[in-house]
């Protein structure tokens, strides 16, 4: 007879063993899907985890960690803060994508002027895009109470729409041949988001999303509002009595959310990208639910956890060229990920005993 | 334009059917959460149910079995949420997140050489004379089995909640699972089994897309489908008469914008299509003032020694 009882407090060596165990399993699962697709299920795994790092092309891939990290970090603090606190934003796509619309169209409006001024504009215009769409959910949470979950997903849907539009529309390339697609920011010095040292994957929004870690981290350890976040996640009730306002929290952290998704997508579409397209959006704003739960919430945990989910999208891409392995066999290994994670917390805040059960 | 294109009752006809994907999921979606479980997965178990619908609908050549294959397929994928949240009593927000992202990317795993295919055509319901009827035989009896299956799941549903045993304890172990507990009902077999029946019910409702609506098989092709299902059960206010009110609704719009679509009205396209999900969040808004029909235990976690 299994037996599941409550631990008096989550254990804290759990906190830190269920992520590994949980990566662990994933590669052992992982590994028998790609079996049953035909692939050598060594050959995948060493080809996702190992090639991107100490492979021949290791070079190459290397710089992509950081690419790939950025975004994934940068919106995963921003949930972060929300899940802790009891406020979903599922979201974080359509600020994603917002975010990338109104940076690169300010970029473009300033198209061909060259100044310091125009990248920094459009870094403000990105966080305020990402922002705004954030507040959607936000304000008609606090005022009317509809459900931020199922807002915050409709947007998304609406952002795609928005995006298929400014791509086909506004702001299609004026020289690009009727082809849908913006001007290319990369070709364009003053809105370009490059390297900062070249050849390391080293852009602004790698240094936007250290920012951000430290920030969240100070927030969360020391500061009265991160207190704040932390009671409501664990007892609401608790935190209304202690004067917390839930409504200001759920504009913070909505907001907040936003505007670092609205980042990550305005840094993007100004460097890797390098211009609006119709399928601009990979799915950041989705993986990096995966990232914040693998990271545990934790804001240091966050770096780790997008360093490694970036891994399996290059390794994945490797693996695809390679091996021939489906793109989405990738996708239903990270979805994995998170159903390990999910099942393994058991183990933090449950301890199973084995025995027979007692009579109450 | 050319609105006198639009043919006002293939219009109606075509709502309905429209509906049809929306109104099963939500049904599900609606039994597992009076039974006080809040699965966020349904867009992940439509796809899956489109996905094995579609392969096993082509494999036999009958839409049928594909349908049924499709059924079972979004109750296995449900099985994986119900582990997730009863026995390893995992948050259900998080499961249900992590149901639909491993489905998305399943079924594209699967779909993949599927791609391009027809399905073989399901027969509309063989009503003979009664469709020929001018006007209200086209609406009414000129679909297809699996209109006529939303329609019985959703008086079943009505009739089960309100006037059985099993309704009763159903009710009982949403409004309040401590209680059903201690008056010996097993909470976490009930609550397994509502989410078994919204798993199938999402994937009927995903395979009338990929069988019927479409007919054929793209990736992500359910498109927020399953999240307009979960936002009508709260329109609905948990009754399963008014999920079927809303269902219609929401097939009209999305209806009703690829026609305009077709007769080139003025608007973009994209602001078209965007339309179902605008409407969706004004809807949501206006009736989220009334929490009061909510499930009393939705979304909380039972454990029996806590």
């Amino acid at each position: 007879m299994i037996r599941i009882e409550a631990r008096p407090q989550p254990s804290a060596v759990m906190a830190y063993a269920t992520p590994v165990l949980a990566v662990v399993l994933t590669m052992i699962f992982g590994g028998a899907l790609f079996a049953a697709l035909g692939k050598d299920p060594l050959q995948a795994i060493a080809t996702i985890f190992w090639e991107p790092i100490f492979g021949e092309f290791a070079f190459f891939y290397r710089p992509q960690l950081l690419i790939k990290g950025a975004p994934l970090v940068l919106i995963a603090i921003g949930l972060a803060l929300g899940f802790r606190a009891g406020i979903w934003n599922i979201g974080a796509e359509g600020q994603y994508i917002v975010g990338a619309i109104c940076g690169a169209g300010v970029g473009l409006a300033f198209y061909p002027t060259e100044s310091v001024l125009i990248f920094p504009l459009m870094v403000l215009a990105g966080a305020l895009g990402g922002w705004a769409w954030a507040m959607i959910p936000a304000v008609l949470k606090v005022r009317f109470g509809t459900n931020e979950i199922l807002v915050s997903l409709m947007l998304v849907y609406v952002a795609e729409q928005l995006l298929a539009s400014m791509s086909l529309g506004l702001l299609k390339n004026p020289e690009g041949f009727g082809f849908p697609g913006s001007r290319n920011l990369q070709q364009y010095p003053s809105a370009h988001n490059a390297e900062i040292i070249a050849g390391t994957g080293m852009h602004w929004g790698v240094v936007a999303a250290l920012i951000a870690v430290i920030f969240a981290y100070v927030l969360l350890t020391w500061h009265r509002l991160g207190f704040a976040i932390r009671v409501t996640g664990e007892a609401p009730r608790a935190a209304k009595f202690g004067g917390v306002n839930p409504g200001r929290l759920v504009l913070f952290c909505l907001g907040t959310s936003g505007l670092l998704a609205g980042l990550a997508g305005m840094f993007e579409v100004a460097g890797p990208a390098g211009q609006i397209s119709i399928d601009f959006n990979v799915g950041y704003g989705f993986t990096a639910i995966i990232v914040a739960f693998l990271g545990r919430l934790n804001p240091l945990g966050i770096v780790a956890a997008g360093l490694l989910m970036a891994l399996t999208y290059i390794g994945g891409d490797i693996a695809q060229s390679q091996l021939g392995l489906p793109a989405a066999a990738i996708q239903v290994f990270q979805g994995m990920l998170l159903f390990f994670l999910l099942a393994l917390d058991l183990l933090t805040n449950y301890c199973v005993r084995f025995g027979r059960a007692e009579v109450a | 334009m050319d609105l006198s294109s639009i043919n006002p009752i293939l219009l109606i006809a075509a709502m309905i059917a429209a509906a049809t994907p929306i109104l099963l999921a939500a049904i599900g979606e609606l039994v597992v959460e009076r039974a006080g479980v809040l699965n966020l997965g349904v867009e992940g178990m439509m796809i899956t149910g489109a996905v094995c619908g579609f392969i096993i609908a082509v494999n036999t050549g009958s839409p049928t079995v594909g349908f049924l294959a499709a059924a079972v397929g979004g109750a296995v994928l449900s099985l994986l949420f119900a582990f997730l949240t009863q026995v390893a009593l995992a948050n259900q927000v998080a499961s249900g997140l992590a149901l639909t992202l491993f489905g998305l990317g399943l079924s594209s795993l699967m779909g993949q050489s599927y791609v391009g295919i027809k399905p073989p055509r399901a027969e509309a319901t063989p009503l003979g004379p009664l469709a020929d009827i001018p006007v209200i035989g086209p609406i009414i009896f000129g679909h297809d089995l699996m209109v006529y299956l939303g329609l019985g799941i959703v008086a079943g549903t009505w009739a089960v909640l309100k006037f059985t045993r099993m309704g009763l304890i159903l009710r009982a172990v949403g409004e309040n699972h401590d209680a059903a507990h201690a008056l010996g009902y097993k909470v976490k077999r009930i609550r397994t089994l509502a989410i078994l029946f919204g798993g199938a019910c999402a994937g009927l409702g995903g395979a009338y897309i990929s069988l019927i609506r479409v007919p054929q098989w793209t990736e992500g092709m359910t498109a927020g489908v399953g999240w307009i299902a979960l936002a009508l059960v709260v329109f609905a206010s948990w009754k399963p008469w008014r999920v079927l009110l809303g269902a219609y609704l929401f097939g009209g719009i999305t209806q009703l914008q690829l026609n305009l679509q077709g007769a080139g009205v003025a608007i973009p396209v994209e602001y078209l299509a965007m339309s179902p999900y605008i409407v969706t969040i004004i809807v949501l808004v206006i009736l989220s003032a009334d929490k009061s029909r909510a499930p009393g235990s939705l979304g909380r976690t039972f454990h029996a020694s806590g």
